[in-house]
């Protein structure tokens, strides 16, 4: 008898048991709810609890583009997530042992639909896609990321923001003795982002539950963190627990630290610099596998492209707004 | 063997190899022999070449009160090895943010030096070494006479600066480089004391 060694099966050939029960009480909900699902395809996204976990059911997406990804290490360890650390391989480090599930979105405010979801009903109505970004920092370096996740867009819709809303706030986990980062006072905890109604209802931002195909790692922001490719990295906030729908503009967590360096919109843009430092050019990270001098040479900067490149997209988002006033 | 000779042919190489440590872990990581320089290997060179010569500014400033402290008059003769040490690590970092960040794009180098005052400030602090360094050899301290210390009291205008450029250019948290600034705030205020003692007692020399 050929009996398969332990070590031989990944972990992500295995369906875990919690997301054999995620996909029941999925089908249940859809069930009650109607059949509420969309035709075709698609199936409802499902998320297991178990770390690098292959995600099933993801579709391509025509916002991808076609540049090559970082490594999966590049992207695993090289983060910044203040709530593990000021490093950048903090987070790496430090949230091995966090706890993404259970785990609850808290959605309030000015929408027709309000109260508190478990991560599961919270997503699994939409279909996960794949979505290869660039992700550009306020620190001008970048990457190119193949994030897995829902559209924004379709979850603000779902909760039905009443007209008066004009921004959609997140705001991150507070728990201190998961995050080490949150016993200093290095920002305001818990961490807040925003975004307007109109950018939060643009197709490309996503709530990403993933990367490479897999479940999030928790140094990414799991279980479910926002993707805004056109802006600085900063706002696109890990670990949510909170949505709130309103008519003010939010102060968020980078806006409260230094107003004058990070604005609310922090549009990637060339022409308007950072206070410290230019924003005219970029490195992409990450081209140095087997180091050596090559990996020195490689790493050179590239010019930073206005919006990200994303313009076409959401250029139109900011007509007769002074970008350079509005940074 | 004397201490002279002890420190000539013992202690002095011993410090030199040790000083070289941190750029040996540069290069071994960089070959993935040792270590690894991470995702961002170009920030990482330039951060740690950064560190170390600020470390060695502050260890050649701490020769001084050692020796007033201590009263081993022989600390002193390490004093010139060390802060050439600091140049050759600040120097390193200079070219790494020149040649590897920059690529050599001087329109880009122009304005960073100009434009944005972390940037000044290092540059300077850099121009200041440069100067020490060339000035450094027994031959031009003798032809100086008493303006080759006035000259090199200029390590401490270099010291602030290396500090303070350190201190504007982090993100959020400026724990670290406060550290940096204690102690030298420790090491120049040590230096201010004594001054301050030893011109007392000049008085009350004068008046007895």
């Amino acid at each position: 008898m050929l009996i398969k060694k332990p070590v031989d099966i990944r972990p992500s050939e295995i369906t875990s048991k919690e997301s054999y029960f995620n996909r029941r009480k999925f089908m249940q909900a859809a069930a009650l709810a109607g059949g509420s699902i969309v035709a075709g395809d698609a199936l409802p996204a499902i998320i297991p609890n178990e770390k690098r976990a292959k995600l099933e059911g993801v579709v391509p997406s025509e916002f991808s583009t076609d540049e090559t990804p970082n490594s999966y290490d590049d992207v695993t360890t090289y983060n910044n997530y203040y709530e593990f650390g000021l490093r950048k391989d903090d987070p790496f480090r430090n949230s091995q042992e966090f706890k993404p599930r259970p785990w609850s979105i808290e959605v309030t405010g000015d929408a027709g639909v309000t109260g508190s979801f478990a991560l599961e009903d919270f997503v699994n109505s939409q279909t996960l896609e794949e979505r290869i970004y660039r992700l550009r920092c306020v620190e001008a370096w970048s990457m190119v990321i193949p994030w897995v996740g829902i559209s924004l867009a379709d979850v603000v819709k779902r909760f039905k923001p009443l007209s008066k809303a004009k921004y959609v706030v997140f705001e991150t986990l507070l728990d201190r003795d998961q995050m080490p980062g949150q016993r200093s006072r290095s920002l305001r905890w818990p961490y807040v982002e925003g975004l307007t109604i109109a950018e939060a209802t643009n197709p490309l931002p996503i709530l990403a539950v993933g990367v490479f195909g897999e479940v999030l790692p928790n140094q990414n922001g799991a279980p479910l963190r926002l993707i805004v490719p056109w802006k600085y990295g900063f706002k696109s906030i890990k670990g949510i627990v909170r949505m709130h729908f309103t008519d003010k503009q939010p102060r968020t967590s980078w806006d409260l630290a230094a107003s004058h360096e990070y604005g609310f919109y922090a549009n990637v843009n060339p022409n308007v610099d950072h206070p410290r430092w230019s924003q005219a050019r970029e490195r992409r990270i990450g081209a140095n596998q087997g180091g050596g001098f090559q990996s020195l040479f490689s790493a050179s900067k590239q010019d930073t492209v206005m919006f990200n490149g994303y313009g076409e997209h959401v250029a139109h988002l900011y007509d007769g707004l002074d970008l350079k006033k509005n940074f | 063997m004397d201490t002279v000779q002890q420190i000539r042919f013992i202690w002095k190489p011993l410090i030199f190899m040790a000083s070289l440590v941190p750029f040996a872990l540069v290069v071994g990581d960089l070959f993935q022999v040792t270590g690894s320089l991470g995702p961002n290997p170009v920030e990482e060179i330039q951060d740690r070449f950064g560190y170390w010569g600020l470390r060695f500014i502050l260890i050649a400033l701490a020769v001084t009160p050692a020796r007033t402290i201590t009263g081993k008059q022989w600390l002193t003769r390490f004093r010139r090895m060390l802060g050439l040490f600091a140049f050759f690590y600040v120097l390193m970092h200079f070219l790494t943010w020149l040649i590897l960040d920059q690529g050599l794009l001087f329109s880009a180098i122009g304005e960073d030096i100009f434009k944005r005052p972390f940037i000044t400030i290092g540059f300077a602090a850099t121009l200041i070494l440069l100067v020490l360094t060339a000035t450094s050899t027994a031959g031009v301290r003798r032809r100086l006479g008493k303006t080759w210390q006035k000259l090199h009291n200029w390590v401490y205008a270099a010291a602030i600066l290396g500090v303070w450029h350190y201190w504007w250019q982090v993100k959020l948290d400026a724990s670290d480089p406060a550290i940096y600034a204690a102690i030298l705030a420790l090491l120049l205020g040590y230096r201010f004391w004594q001054r301050r003692k030893r011109a007392r007692q000049r008085t009350q020399t004068a008046s007895a």
